[in-house]
């Protein structure tokens, strides 16, 4: 497999958090799936509209206010076309990918889950797309079904058709796993659930980052993804809904902006998008965002998506001459991440000696108990690539190991 | 490996993590409770016969890593024989020097459990130490309830 297709020193060089030396050590950072560093782009973009723009969105008539509902809006097309959604009014902003779940599981989850009716999510959730439908479930009597995952750590396609039944309200399912890095064929699922009327809800917080998202080629209803992991701020993050859809939900939040008037008898609700964008939203984060949207299409998302393939490879075989090493997640159709256990090393002191050498992965469950359950493991180590991670990076990785190695030998 | 490090893993750590003392559940444990570490997914459990006010017995089981079960071995050892206020004020030490280090506790009088001073170090690492504690204050104090550290 060739390099990146893009000048890496380079893009490296946009990230001015990796120039840094921890515990007398370059820092290599490999915890991108937990959240992304920024390149000099947003942290400008960020400043610029804080030094120049800032005011509230919407409602005055003054410059400042004019320049920063601009501003939003615009980051608002941006997103738009990043995931070439059809209508500029299917993106909300929200907080991120926690929030957009549970804004859909707050309206949707509300209007159409009754008693004996279904939720479908899979065995390779993150919590945040497990415990808004336990709630929903919860509230309404009815019952969550989970799609298996093989031993590789790839969805069970088989089980499918027989989990999507005339009780099942809606298939709520993640891009990519941030456990275990696995895509999932989500064209062939919302295939299948749209053929029994079933709308589906995308986690797509690890996949934007990794690989071109077409929403409207994948016909889901629901989209979800957070700022932070693309590079962008935190505190922002998008919900595409299909319009529609959109304008088939009850209101989300109640409050300033989502409103089109209010009396004390009787309120009449603002449109799509602004409907579910009660109070004054992240501006600025929002304006962050669309520069790394900006970084991520000037440096060519097919680009991103070649470097991660290429990178996996090289991490792949690398730890797996490592004798011990067993990597939990080995799909066929992966992302850039790496979990692993070692021998008998528990992941944390995995993480605190590989931490010592400058290297920062992440330890632990992953906001994925029943996925840890079902690998019979209670944690992992969690190496995870982006697009500023370097072949010298995964050599300090393995080197790091061998240290763990070293100290409980 | 970093002296930091080689605080944290001394030999006797390592020793107690490979092989940890008293790991089983007391027959007829007269005080138990669960401990849970959220933030990783570490589960502990402690099991004790307290009688007359004296711990008699006490087993530890679970899974952690070697800090935790370390801590949780050399804590089984050091509690038995002891009174419940001993095994608090014991506690108490432990604590003091997982979260501010050596210089501001009396070491001497922790016996073996000051191989666990290089924790204070690695802030990341005191759940880790003191999880096992926590599940023995919950079990002194007759709480069913499972405990957490966050």
């Amino acid at each position: 497999m060739s390099g990146p297709g893009f000048d890496l020193a380079r893009v490296r060089a946009d990230f001015p958090i990796l120039r840094q030396e921890v515990r007398g050590r370059p820092l290599v950072y490999l915890d991108s799936a937990a959240t992304g560093q920024k390149p000099q782009a947003v942290l400008d973009a960020i400043t610029r509209y804080y030094t120049h723009d800032n005011a509230n969105v919407h409602r005055g008539v003054h410059i400042l206010s004019e320049r920063a509902t601009q501003a939003f809006e615009d980051a608002r097309e941006t997103v738009r076309r990043f995931i070439h959604a059809k209508d500029v009014r299917e993106v909300i902003f929200v907080r991120g990918t926690t929030e957009a779940i549970n804004l859909v599981a707050a309206t949707y989850g509300r209007k159409h889950v009754g008693p004996g009716d279904e939720v479908l999510i899979s065995a390779m959730e993150h919590h945040s797309n497990i415990v808004p439908w336990q709630m929903v479930c919860d509230a309404a009597g009815a019952k969550l079904r989970v799609i298996p995952v093989d031993e590789q750590g790839a969805l069970r396609m088989d089980a499918v058709d027989a989990l999507l039944t005339e009780k099942t309200r809606l298939l709520a399912i993640t891009h990519v796993s941030n456990a275990l890095g696995s895509v999932n064929p989500i064209k062939e699922l919302v295939a299948k659930a749209h053929a029994k009327n079933i709308p589906v809800l995308v986690d797509g917080a690890q996949s934007v980052t990794h690989f071109p998202v077409d929403v409207q080629d994948l016909g889901c209803d629901f989209y979800a993804f957070s700022g932070h992991k693309l590079f962008g701020p935190t505190g922002i993050g998008v919900l595409y809904g299909k319009l529609s859809m959109l304008e088939s939900l009850p209101p989300y939040q109640g409050g300033g902006d989502m409103i089109l008037s209010v009396t004390m008898e009787k309120t009449v609700y603002n449109r799509v998008p602004h409907r579910f964008e009660a109070g004054t939203p992240d501006m600025a984060g929002a304006v962050g965002l669309a520069a790394a949207i900006r970084y991520l299409e000037a440096v060519g998302m097919q680009n991103v998506s070649q470097h991660d393939q290429w990178l996996l490879a090289y991490a792949t075989e690398a730890l797996q001459s490592i004798p011990g090493l067993k990597l939990v997640g080995t799909a066929p159709h992966k992302t850039g991440v790496l979990s692993f256990t070692l021998e008998d090393v528990h992941p944390h002191d995995v993480g605190t000696i590989l931490d010592q050498e400058g290297v920062c992965i992440r330890t632990g469950h992953h906001c994925a108990q029943p996925l840890m359950q079902r690998f019979g493991v209670a944690a992992t180590a969690r190496a995870s690539l982006a697009l500023y991670n370097t072949r010298e990076d995964v050599d300090a990785l393995v080197k790091g190991l061998q240290k763990v190695k070293e100290v409980f030998a | 490996m970093s002296s930091d490090l080689k605080d944290l893993y001394q030999e006797v750590v390592l020793e107690h993590s490979k092989r940890p003392r008293n790991f089983r559940v007391v027959e007829g444990a007269t005080c138990a409770a669960e401990g849970y570490n959220p933030l990783c997914g570490d589960q502990l459990s402690v099991t004790l016969k307290l009688e007359d006010g004296v711990i008699r017995d006490i087993g530890f089981q679970g899974q952690g890593c070697a800090i935790s079960k370390a801590s949780a071995s050399l804590m089984t050892g050091a509690v038995k024989d002891k009174t419940r206020e001993e095994a608090e004020s014991l506690f108490e030490r432990v604590h003091t020097l997982v979260t501010e280090g050596p210089d501001k506790v009396d070491v001497e009088s922790l016996g073996k459990l000051a191989v666990l001073s290089g924790v204070s170090e690695f802030p990341a690492r005191v759940k880790c130490a003191s999880l096992a504690w926590h599940t023995l204050h919950a079990a002194l104090d007759g709480r069913t309830t499972s405990v957490s550290t966050e």
